[in-house]
């Protein structure tokens, strides 16, 4: 192992990585995103996915889910550095907490004909996909699920004509009659 | 103020800016002026309640309100115009964000219209200072402006104190509005520091504390942060405890470095017994500090056998470095008040006889030992001979950074806390003498010193304008060497000697730049000389650069070579051409 000389000391960690979703409530102001991407960004942390829309217009509350991976003490520090934040409210870790739903939604676009396109229509189908767009030679799918259904599925409509996905992120709730 | 309208309430934003800074008590504030803060600039011109300091750089402005708020334990306030004003502020920006100095940043911006059109001075303030500040504010709205005001102030010097900035367009400061007086909805609900600790916590650490047969405390800057109920209480618990107690470069003078229980220095240039008693020790008290990668070397063989006990007000701070077994969240001086009271209701004095033994070995090595000469000037004299010249005088200290900082650390003996302003976080070369400026504004009549070396004094030079401005009678006390020590330093220890760049060439004649300046020039070459010198300055009742000229080549040890543990250090006897290179020959691969 030859390493450079420096002022620092180099180590390697070699925890497994976890990944979490993280819930953040957060007062929605000018630049509240940008802070809490800087923060992953600036330390290092990863995000796989981010979904953020205002939840109590009046209150003027955004929610912010994050999907992120990293070694437990990792996890931890994210927590605590967006706890910290001034227009933080809340940090939730959905998957800590093990009673939590989380569903993305895709729309798919795939062309084909013949065999193919009747192919796509039985998987979507069996995926519960909903036709939201038709031609002759293409369809758009809506399909609603958690992130490994909706990878499922683009994975099968690629043989058969996949031209482009768009999602939205992860959103998550907790289950039963607590807010969080 | 000047607003002498029906409504006393209904005032530009620049008034309000003015009014606020008088309701929060502030009296001096340190700034640049420029196209887009000249209506604040008109504001200030009319009253006489907040003096202006003038800058000769904004960065200057910055490190001056650092020293005022370390030295005064207030918020420093610093005033800045658009553009090039506002990017000049991000290193003192970043030096208070990680030396957690609480400042409040008033930025002027180009009118809100114009803002993303690339106007002249136009800059994305406050994308620019948000990692760098704790938070930041962009005012669009006059009436919006004594809410965050307010609140900025209560950000900055609360919980984890901090820099915060606040970005006033132009338009906004000529607008008028409605000013309020700060009141408690000023303040994001959101934002809501833990004060108290959990007592469930608290008395799992009596306990061990009690119990302890090998314990140490080890204390940062949070400590004096807290205000000066957390020292008096840390000295209390030391006293009712026994445990020796070591300190991190922040947290110097919370405990009197006369105190029969104090270690010294912990960390890379720590002293060898306050590294051995962490690095040996069973339970170990963390209070208001951060396990710094300066502080823990290997963090695999950090202290390996001892319970950790960590209070610390930011959450983040735990288990961040370090994985500790009692984390308590709290404001120091609050949970060091509850420890004592469980303590001396409970438990009593541990007895660590034995472990004072072993550390009175440890201290016999005598770690920050060095060979003095009678033909050149040794810096760790010059700074014990400057430490003797002040002892009992009302006296505070700034350094740069370097090499002239870590034997300042060693050898000036500090015993009182807001005494020593140092960068320890960000390390900022130039901090030093702006800071000394703002420290000399805050307490007029004290000795103010900064201790400096010779490259890093050129990178605030100017300040000495300001210094001759004001009367302020700063002393620069430069160990000159001629080179960026701990560059030069590193070079040798981990570069084959090879001095790249580190070389201070062309440098200016110190005296002859101070009697430009109108300041005094002084340079001692013989230690003969050095203590009339230095008698000499203190005399002096106006600003003195100082040209100590030292030993060129000495090295700052004791020292944790790269990589290893504390228990691995490089004592200054050991530390021979041989010895040396052999220690760093693991670290070079590790470090």
């Amino acid at each position: 192992m030859n390493q450079p000389a420096s002022a620092y000391f180099i180590e390697e960690r070699h925890d497994p990585n976890e990944t979490h979703t993280l819930a953040v409530l957060v007062q929605n102001e000018p630049g509240v995103l940008a802070r809490v991407i800087g923060l992953f960004s600036g330390r290092g942390y990863n995000i796989e996915s981010l979904t953020v829309s205002e939840t109590e217009a009046q209150k003027h509350l955004s929610r912010i889910t994050i999907v992120t991976t990293g070694t437990p003490m990792v996890i931890a520090q994210i927590k605590h550095q967006l706890d910290r934040m001034v227009p933080v409210y809340q940090v939730v870790d959905m998957t800590q907490t093990r009673r939590s739903i989380e569903r993305e939604l895709a729309m798919v676009k795939v062309r084909g004909q013949g065999e193919h396109r009747v192919e796509s229509l039985r998987l979507a189908d069996a995926f519960r996909a909903r036709v939201i767009d038709a031609t002759t030679e293409s369809f758009v799918f809506e399909i609603t699920g958690n992130t490994d259904k909706i990878n499922q599925f683009i994975d099968l409509m690629r043989p058969l004509g996949l031209v482009e996905v768009s999602r939205t992120g992860v959103a998550a709730i907790g289950r039963g009659p607590e807010g969080m | 103020m000047s607003d002498k309208s029906h409504d006393s309430n209904q005032m530009t934003g620049a008034a309000m800016i003015v009014r606020a800074l008088i309701d929060h008590g502030v009296t001096d504030i340190f700034g640049y002026p420029g196209g887009a803060v000249l209506p604040i600039y008109d504001e200030i011109f009319q009253q006489s309640e907040v003096q202006h300091i003038l800058v000769r750089h904004e960065q200057g402005a910055g490190h001056a309100a650092e020293g005022y708020a370390r030295s005064t334990g207030k918020p420093g306030v610093a005033l800045v115009t658009s553009g090039p004003g506002a990017t000049n502020m991000v290193t003192p920006l970043t030096d208070a964000l990680m030396d957690s100095i609480p400042l409040v940043c008033i930025s002027g911006q180009v009118p809100t219209h114009l803002i993303g059109n690339d106007a002249f001075q136009e800059c994305d303030t406050v994308g620019i200072t948000r990692p760098c500040t704790k938070h930041n504010w962009l005012v669009r709205d006059v009436n919006d402006l004594a809410k965050v005001l307010h609140e900025a102030f209560y950000v900055a010097t609360t919980g984890r104190p901090g820099p915060v900035l606040v970005d006033v367009p132009k338009d906004v400061q000529f607008a008028t509005g409605t000013y309020h007086p700060p009141r408690k909805s000023d303040v994001h609900r959101s934002y809501a520091p833990r004060v108290k600790g959990d007592a469930t916590q608290i008395r799992k650490a009596v306990s061990l504390l009690a119990s302890a047969k090998r314990p140490v405390i080890y204390s940062g800057g949070g400590v004096i942060n807290s205000g000066p109920e957390a020292t008096k209480l840390l000295r209390e618990l030391v006293e009712v405890t026994g445990i020796p107690i070591t300190s991190t470069l922040m947290g110097l003078g919370a405990y009197p470095a006369s105190g029969k229980n104090w270690l010294g220095m912990l960390g890379m240039h720590g002293t060898y017994e306050a590294n051995m008693t962490m690095h040996d020790c069973d339970v170990m008290l963390c209070v208001g500090a951060r396990f710094d990668d300066r502080i823990t070397g290997r963090v695999d063989a950090f202290s390996p056998g001892s319970k950790k006990i960590h209070i610390d007000i930011d959450p983040s701070s735990i288990n961040k470095n370090i994985r500790v077994d009692v984390p308590i969240i709290g404001d120091c001086g609050n949970v060091l008040g509850d420890i004592l009271q469980v303590f001396k209701a409970e438990a009593k004095k541990p007895d660590i006889k034995a472990w004072w033994q072993q550390i009175a070995q440890w201290r016999a090595r005598n770690s920050l030992y060095y060979k003095k000469s009678n033909d050149v000037i040794l810096p760790q004299h010059a700074i014990q001979s400057l430490f003797e010249a002040t002892r009992g005088k009302d006296t505070y200290i700034t350094t740069e950074v370097g090499q002239h900082q870590m034997w300042a650390a060693q050898f000036y003996g500090f015993e009182e806390p807001h005494r020593w302003m140092t960068s320890g976080g960000l390390g900022t070369m130039g901090y030093g003498l702006p800071a000394a400026v703002g420290v000399q504004v805050a307490h007029p009549d004290s000795l103010v010193i900064d201790i400096a070396g010779d490259a890093s004094v050129q990178m605030t030079i100017q300040e000495m304008s300001t210094a001759v401005q004001y009367e302020l009678p700063i002393k620069i006390f430069i160990l000159n060497n001629q080179y960026m020590g701990m560059v030069r330093q590193w070079q040798q220890l981990l570069h084959g000697n090879r001095l790249s760049h580190s070389y201070s060439e062309a440098l200016p004649d110190f005296v002859k730049l101070a009697e430009a300046y109108g300041a005094v020039g002084l340079q001692v070459t013989k230690p003969a000389d050095l203590d009339g010198a230095i008698k000499e300055m203190i005399a002096v009742k106006r600003p003195v650069l100082f040209d100590c000229r030292v030993a060129a080549l000495e090295n700052c040890f004791p020292m944790i070579p790269s990589g290893k543990a504390h228990n691995e250090m490089l004592l200054p006897e050991q530390a021979n051409d041989e010895a040396t290179a052999k220690a760093f020959a693991g670290g070079k691969a590790l470090v």
